[in-house]
């Protein structure tokens, strides 16, 4: 069988997939040499690696009901953990992180902790134990073990509300990289952006989207860490920077203290084009409140142990043991790009504001900054700004302001890498994006044709019928999220915080009693997924629209409201209502015992 | 007491272990931010608190994960739970 050998070649095929990329890289390298503009190096990266993943996820083309929707559970360890890295780190973590970590310091490394810890909540808590159960989705296991089809629905409400949020942010970020890289307007460039995420899943589901990302995450990893240790190294800071940056780190707060924060009047303020921010705050030292940050962190773990999108990562695996060890790997993969993105925030902001680096701007005259050409490219792109506010002629370090994304974008040309890095980090960018929305719009798709057409509508649909319903909500969820992306309503990380929020207000407890409580019932649950997260809605509504909010919960936070109301919510009906059968009760036992048939086999 | 249920009590302490570990790095340490960012420890030169936000917490979190999923392989195998071929 073809396919038992594809599975059996893995580490060749990759690795043949990997070489290839990196004689592309060189190849465009010596393109830009012999003088190729930097527009169509930009257009041949993307475009190239697009093609690529298309075309894999047309050979993985399956009618299979197990290969669609788990992959026929047969994804080994290590490279579902790339796969599941992919799927986890989206747009914003790719583009946006780095940036957070620039402006925000501490504070915002809060989610750096919370979106790590949280896979050690996946690995004890949850993913083998889903997995034991054998199940197709996430709402299929609160539909079997719980009982009854309210809660199954409930569950797949909670999904479809979080993964929406999340996936709307991700076709944007798809839209964003594409409009820049190709040249085409946004409105036109989101719908290029689906074509190439529905490419990718359409015709293979959960298998092809398996193999893409593998392959998304190969090119995402290369295109963050090459310039973070090009960069480390043309600046001199070290040839490991991850060990080594600790001088860099010294001198930011000496020169930080050196320039002084100076705070900006409202009206000098108002000059400034949107979505640009200043250094505003110490690049090291700890400048958010303990509450603060541990409530952030809090809701990132406890939303990352509820995103269906990547426990379903884990229902792919050939067994229960390789599904734990999977999240390690995952997490591994992860911290390969997290732990580099401080780094890259470090370097990015030294070689800007220190004025004894040949890159340094802070110190010079705003005439000569007006002059230098990445200065120029990136003003025009509305992600740079100068603006001589005290009119003393040199530029101080309050009068320069840049966006968020410019940190990963913008930071290999400023060093003076060559344009190929820059293709290469569009490249990362887009594939980050496509594999996170991929993921997501397969989890929703998934529930609906699964859990709301198989399992409540139509049982006795035959396979093929159903694996095109599959399909044409796929298409269909993909449409919605392109048309709403194209709205512009929000931005990128901020929907992505509040996902995370979502999933934890409404799946996190009714997820983890349902394998650790074996007296939590139907009832119990449907309670607290509906009640955790109507009361997180509302929570964000309230403070959205001007409330004070309490206990210094946030808007980013809510899911700490949601899911204490779920908590409670669930106890407490479930205490006053029956116990389980003792039915139930039995596949709670058989879900904890790694051997055997899955619970679902067995039925 | 069955079986099973030895098998369960020992997964359960050991997710308490791992909980508890889990909880020192991502919650614990920072309820004392400002007060580890001036300790003279300083892991490859960095403010400690800086440094576990970048690579500590973290790099823990990865080792914890491999460490546990070790030890309940050994839990399952103690008491023949282990998965054989043919499990499906």
């Amino acid at each position: 069988m073809i396919k038992g050998k594809f599975i059996d070649n893995l580490p060749k095929v990759y690795g043949i997939y990997t070489g290839g990329f990196l004689v592309f890289i060189i190849l465009m390298a010596i393109a830009e040499q012999a003088g190729m503009s930097a527009k169509l190096i930009g257009i041949f990266f993307v475009a190239f690696t697009v093609l690529i993943y298309a075309l894999i996820g047309w050979l993985s083309r399956t009618l299979q009901v197990d290969a669609y929707y788990v992959a026929g559970r047969q994804v080994p360890t290590v490279f579902n953990g790339m796969a599941t890295a992919a799927d986890w780190m989206s747009g914003a973590s790719f583009v946006a992180m780095a940036g957070g970590i620039y402006f925000k310091g501490y504070g915002y490394m809060a989610l750096l902790v919370g979106w790590t810890g949280g896979y050690v909540l996946v690995a004890s808590l949850l993913a083998p134990y889903l997995r034991k159960f054998g199940c197709y989705t996430v709402p299929d296991f609160i539909g079997t073990r719980y009982g009854g089809n309210l809660a199954r629905f409930s569950a797949v409400i909670v999904l479809t509300v979080a993964s929406f949020t999340y996936v709307t942010a991700q076709i944007n970020a798809t839209g964003t990289i594409a409009s820049v890289a190709l040249d085409i307007p946004f409105g036109i460039a989101v719908y290029v952006g689906l074509a190439s995420i529905l490419m990718c899943s359409m015709l293979g589901g959960m298998r092809a989207v398996t193999w893409t990302q593998v392959a998304q995450y190969i090119v995402l990893i290369i295109a963050y860490l090459l310039p973070v240790f090009w960069i480390s190294s043309k600046l001199g800071a070290g040839f490991f920077p991850h060990f080594m940056l600790a001088d860099e780190v010294a001198r930011i707060a000496e020169l930080e203290g050196q320039f002084g924060f100076v705070k900006n009047s409202a009206a000098d303020l108002a000059t400034v084009p949107k979505g640009l921010a200043g250094i505003t705050k110490a690049h090291s030292s700890v400048n958010a409140t303990p509450w603060a940050f541990i409530s952030l962190a809090v809701c990132m773990m406890a939303g990352t142990a509820s995103l269906p999108h990547v426990m379903m990562r884990y229902f792919t695996t050939p067994s229960v043991r390789t599904a734990r060890r999977s999240v390690g790997w995952s997490l591994f993969f992860i911290f390969l790009l997290y732990s580099s993105a401080p780094m890259l925030a470090t370097l990015s902001k030294l070689s800007l504001i220190d004025p004894t680096l040949p890159t340094g701007i802070i110190g010079k005259t705003i005439a000569e900054v007006q002059a230098i050409d990445w200065y120029q490219n990136w003003n025009q792109a509305n992600l740079m700004f100068i603006s001589d506010f005290n009119g003393n002629g040199t530029l101080e370090l309050n009068e320069f302001f840049m966006g968020g994304k410019a940190v990963v974008l913008a930071t290999p040309e400023i060093a003076g890498l060559p344009y190929v890095i820059s293709g290469l980090v569009a490249a990362g960018g887009m594939a980050a994006a496509m594999s996170t929305a991929d993921g997501l719009v397969l989890a929703i798709s998934n529930a609906l044709s699964h859990d709301i057409y198989y399992k409540i509508i139509n049982p006795k649909a035959e396979t093929a019928k159903r694996l095109i319903v599959a399909r044409v909500l796929l298409v269909l969820i993909g449409f919605a999220g392109a048309t709403i992306a194209a709205l512009e309503i929000q931005g990128i990380l901020g929907s992505v915080i509040w996902a995370f929020d979502f999933a934890m207000s409404g799946l996190f407890f009714p997820l983890v009693l349902g394998v650790w409580w074996k007296r939590a019932n139907a009832p119990g649950a449907v309670a607290g997924m509906l009640l955790g997260l109507i009361s997180g809605t509302a929570y964000l509504i309230w403070v959205r629209s001007g409330g004070s909010g309490f206990l210094g919960i946030t808007q980013l936070t809510f899911g700490i409201v949601g899911a204490a109301v779920s908590l409670v919510s669930m106890i407490v009906v479930s205490l006053i209502t029956a116990a389980p059968d003792a039915a139930t009760q039995k596949m709670v036992d058989d879900v904890r015992v790694p051997s055997g048939k899955t619970v679902l086999a067995q039925k | 007491m069955s079986k099973q249920e030895q098998h369960w009590e020992k997964t359960r302490n050991l997710l308490f272990i791992t909980l508890a570990i889990w909880f020192v790095f991502s919650i614990g340490i920072f309820l004392f931010g400002a007060e580890m960012q001036e300790s003279n420890i300083r892991p490859f030169g960095y403010p400690l608190t800086y440094w576990f936000t970048c690579q500590g917490s973290l790099a823990i979190f990865v080792i914890l994960i491999f460490w546990f999923a070790g030890r309940q392989e050994k839990i399952d195998d103690e008491f023949g739970f282990s998965e054989r071929e043919g499990d499906k």
